[in-house]
């Protein structure tokens, strides 16, 4: 009966949101209040319809209702509820319902936090949102309903892929979408300044704080993400440039450009037009991912169940959405106002080189997803992209943007003075040579790496911290005048500051463990010893578990130094799910403050004497936690940015003011 | 300089574009290398036998596991055979396979052939749901005719056990690659093992 609750109020969303765009449309074009008015109602009650149906969904999977196909493809009675409830998005149609909820959430919030807007763009940003809550709801509803019943009732389900029962996974997908959607408030609202002609300082101000929680949320997405591969999939990776990672970091990054882009439309009213494309570009991207996540095109370790006609709808989707995007934007690029003028050494010019660098990061990330695709229609080869080549083309131009960037926001706005910040950056850059230095004679062995790394990651986190002592006068003005400036002084550069050196952290963590992870693996009998650097791991023992819904094989690993002290004592598992007959490794991952001992335990088999004995593999990964704290600090930047008053409120008035 | 624009419009676009060739034109550069040298290329045994692949090149190798080819040595190698409907290839590897690898399973190495013909693996790969055949072990073996169709599945596997050394039958249902009579999907094949 719930069931065929949610299954109406999906299709009722669909109305709705017909309405929405409707109604809206009509509304911002005979500047008539009472249709918009109704259109944004129309928006809240889209989001309420497809609100019942999740909850509908969700309930179906916490009752483990197996009448329902996706529930009895996905779930199974003795799942714990938590991954139950998370089973809901665990599959191509639940989470395609996600992207709706979040999609018609981001609508809502639109129609009801708006009102600062001029009234005739809000309108036709929902009804551009309306319209795209039409094109995604629509497939939800024909193509890939999540609530439509089996005639056949089976009595148990087929249950979760084990891999995805775990905490980090369940809940990063709804920030993952929170984020990749996010981008659709951008979109909306840069096509309905197009659709007006008008993008001005008042439209950045608006499309910014949306950026910053897409980008946020996106952000955190993402690194929940690679923590996951890093501890659950056992072989201690955290990025593999897998096509479905870059499909959700192609977004980022262009969200990272549009980030700052926007900040210049803003404040200064430049590069409109370019602030525009980027907001176009950002969703489009998201919608490239979610294809590229949902039609099997490319082999990719994360890729849902392959539908070749699902993914053919999804790409006019796409294809409808992008081609009206920047059809309309071809037609008014060129009546746009250029904006304010600035000199070549000046921040916009740094956020300029920022964006173009970024782009063509992102360029290169893209032809690195598509090429095998386009090999294969060329001359039928299979090939495949991987690592080395994104480090060969994505690393240089990420270290060009790394080299520039603490110059970025010592620059004043319109004229720079280079001579001054060279002046005040000098330090970072001595200290950070000569830490370089220090490592190069210090480590070993991959030192180049882990020196060049430390060199960068030092410089992009000295100098934001830099950027921050100036501002508050540190050390050159009494502490008094530094704690009042600190007072004074907006989120929004407390945010730039905290998301640059999180940037530099995630920098030091990727460089350190890739150059210096130690990595050991032995077949080990018990109370056998295997050496792992500096550290000696003895398997002591090894019993079977029993778990809520697996049977384990639980290993005891002793860590200890050289000397002989017991570091850790690890609890590895290998674990074998009877319903979908499949087997995982549960990672024992000993942390220290910045390093982990981690741990699998392999399969048995014949040892020496024909005693059984385990494949132990171990790594020592050094400085590892950084690459999960650097981007976490990016998105609290990001997170207070937003906080930020003048990013939040006032939209437009000051602004205007500053430009005119 | 009387190439540079008079009009201050003129002037920015040519400061922009100067600007961003430099990084263009390194970006496309880095690019064609990369396309070049560091992307690797997908074989089946049959397929690697008649391109005659140089030793030490890096590329792909993908097939069926062949049964009764898996020699598990002591100290942590194993030795397996992979092929397809008209060759078959040595691969050796040191470490622990994915959890999903099995006799009749399909599966993509990564590594290098060495000069006696044998592959030595840095990587194998095994998709974490048994219905699931790499892509282009799938589309080769299709173009071979060995294929039978999505959903038909690897041709049979042993269950693992906990207890390990084969000692327990696993219950619970028939393999799962018994198409179902409804529209059963199996659960999205999102995790893979890398090792």
């Amino acid at each position: 009966m719930i069931t065929e609750l949610g299954a109406f109020a999906l299709i009722l969303s669909l109305a709705l949101s017909l309405a929405q765009t409707g109604l809206s449309a009509v509304g911002g074009a005979r500047r008539s209040p009472v249709l918009a008015g109704a259109g944004r109602g129309a928006a809240v009650a889209t989001f309420l319809a497809v609100v019942v149906a999740f909850a509908a969904l969700i309930h179906a999977f916490v009752t483990s209702d197996f009448s329902v196909a996706n529930v009895a493809a996905n779930s199974h009675t003795a799942k714990p509820l938590f991954y139950k409830v998370a089973g809901a998005w665990g599959s191509h149609e639940g989470s395609m319902l996600l992207w709706c909820l979040v999609l018609t959430g981001y609508g809502a919030a639109m129609a009801f936090f708006g009102d600062s807007l001029p009234p005739r763009l809000r309108a036709y940003a929902i009804a551009v949102q309306g319209s795209l809550g039409v094109l995604f709801l629509a497939y939800t509803v024909f193509a890939s309903n999540p609530l439509a019943r089996l005639l056949d009732v089976p009595v148990e389900g087929r249950s979760l892929n084990p891999l995805l029962q775990d905490w980090a996974l369940a809940v990063h997908p709804p920030f993952l979408y929170a984020g990749y959607v996010g981008f659709s408030v951008v979109y909306s609202l840069s096509l309905a300044a197009l659709i007006e002609g008008r993008i001005d300082a008042a439209w950045a101000r608006w499309v910014r704080p949306w950026t910053l929680a897409a980008w946020s949320l996106l952000t955190i997405g993402i690194t929940l993400g690679a923590f996951w591969a890093y501890y659950e999939l056992g072989w201690g990776g955290w990025w593999a440039w897998d096509p479905v990672e870059n499909a959700s970091f192609m977004p980022w990054l262009i969200g990272a450009a549009l980030l700052h882009s926007a900040i210049v439309t803003e404040k200064r009213g430049a590069l409109p037009g370019w602030t525009a494309f980027l907001a176009l570009a950002a969703f489009t991207f998201s919608m490239l991912g979610a294809f590229l996540v949902r039609s099997g095109v490319l082999t990719s370790v994360h890729a849902f169940a392959v539908d070749p006609t699902r993914g053919v709808l999804l790409l006019m989707m796409m294809g409808l959405a992008a081609g009206a995007g920047f059809l309309l934007f071809g037609l008014r690029a060129g009546s746009l106002n250029p904006g304010g003028q600035f000199r070549p050494i000046s921040r916009e010019s740094a956020i300029v080189l920022n964006n173009i660098l970024l782009s063509t990061a992102t360029a290169v990330v893209l032809l690195g997803t598509l090429y095998p695709l386009i090999r294969e229609a060329m001359d039928g080869e299979a090939v495949s992209v991987g690592a080395p080549f994104f480090s060969l083309t994505f690393v240089p131009l990420m270290l060009l943007a790394f080299a520039v960037l603490p110059a970025g926001p010592l620059l004043a706005w319109k004229r720079g003075d280079a001579k001054g910040v060279a002046r005040k950056l000098w330090i970072v850059l001595a200290a950070a040579a000569v830490l370089g230095l220090v490592a190069y004679g210090v480590v070993q062995p991959r030192k180049a790496l882990a020196s060049g790394g430390l060199v960068i990651g030092f410089w992009l986190l000295g100098g934001a911290l830099l950027e921050m002592a100036d501002r508050l006068k540190l050390l050159r003005a009494p502490a008094g005048e530094s704690l009042r400036r600190a007072r004074g002084l907006p989120r929004g550069a407390w945010g730039t500051t905290l998301a640059h050196a999180g940037l530099g952290l995630f920098v030091l963590g990727a460089a350190f463990e890739t150059a210096w992870k130690v990595e050991a693996a032995q077949a080990l009998s018990l109370n056998d010893n295997q050496t792992l650097g500096a550290y000696t791991l003895t398997l002591t023992d090894v019993g079977t578990v029993e778990g809520p819904n697996y049977l384990a094989e639980r290993g005891i690993v002793s860590v200890k130094t050289k000397a002989g002290t017991e570091v850790c004592h690890a609890e590895p598992e290998r674990r074998f799910y009877p319903t979908g007959g499949q087997t995982t490794s549960e990672v024992a991952i000993c942390p220290s403050l910045l390093d982990d001992i981690y741990i699998v335990l392999g399969e048995r088999r014949a040892g020496e004497g024909g005693k059984p004995a385990w494949l132990v593999r171990a790594y020592v990964n050094p400085w590892v936690r950084l690459i999960f704290l650097g981007p976490l600090i990016m998105a609290l930047g990001g997170l207070i940015s937003l906080s930020d008053r003048r990013v939040r409120l006032g939209v437009g008035r000051r602004a205007q003011e500053v430009v005119s | 300089m009387s190439f540079w624009p008079k009009s201050r419009k003129a002037r920015r676009r040519l400061t922009i574009l100067l600007a961003i060739a430099p990084v263009l034109a390194l970006a496309v550069g880095l690019a064609m290398y990369g396309l070049r040298d560091s992307i690797s290329l997908f074989y089946t045994p049959a397929q690697a036998k008649a391109a005659n692949v140089a030793p030490g090149r890096k590329v792909q190798l993908g097939g069926l596991v062949q049964h009764g080819s898996v020699v598990k040595h002591p100290g942590g190698d194993v030795d397996f055979v992979v092929a397809d409907q008209q060759a078959t290839a040595k691969v050796s590897y040191h470490g622990d396979l994915p959890d999903l690898f099995r006799e009749g399973q399909g599966i993509v190495a990564e590594g290098s052939f060495d000069q006696s013909g044998t592959f030595v693996a840095k990587q194998v790969l095994a998709k974490h749901d048994e219905r699931y055949m790499p892509r282009e072990v799938a589309k080769a073996l299709k173009q071979q005719g060995e294929w039978r169709g999505d959903g038909a599945g690897a041709p049979s596997y042993d269950r693992p056990s906990p207890q390990g050394g084969g000692g327990r039958e696993a219950t619970g249902g028939g393999s799962p690659a018994d198409p179902p009579s409804s529209d059963l999907r199996s659960p999205p094949p999102r995790g893979e093992d890398r090792r």
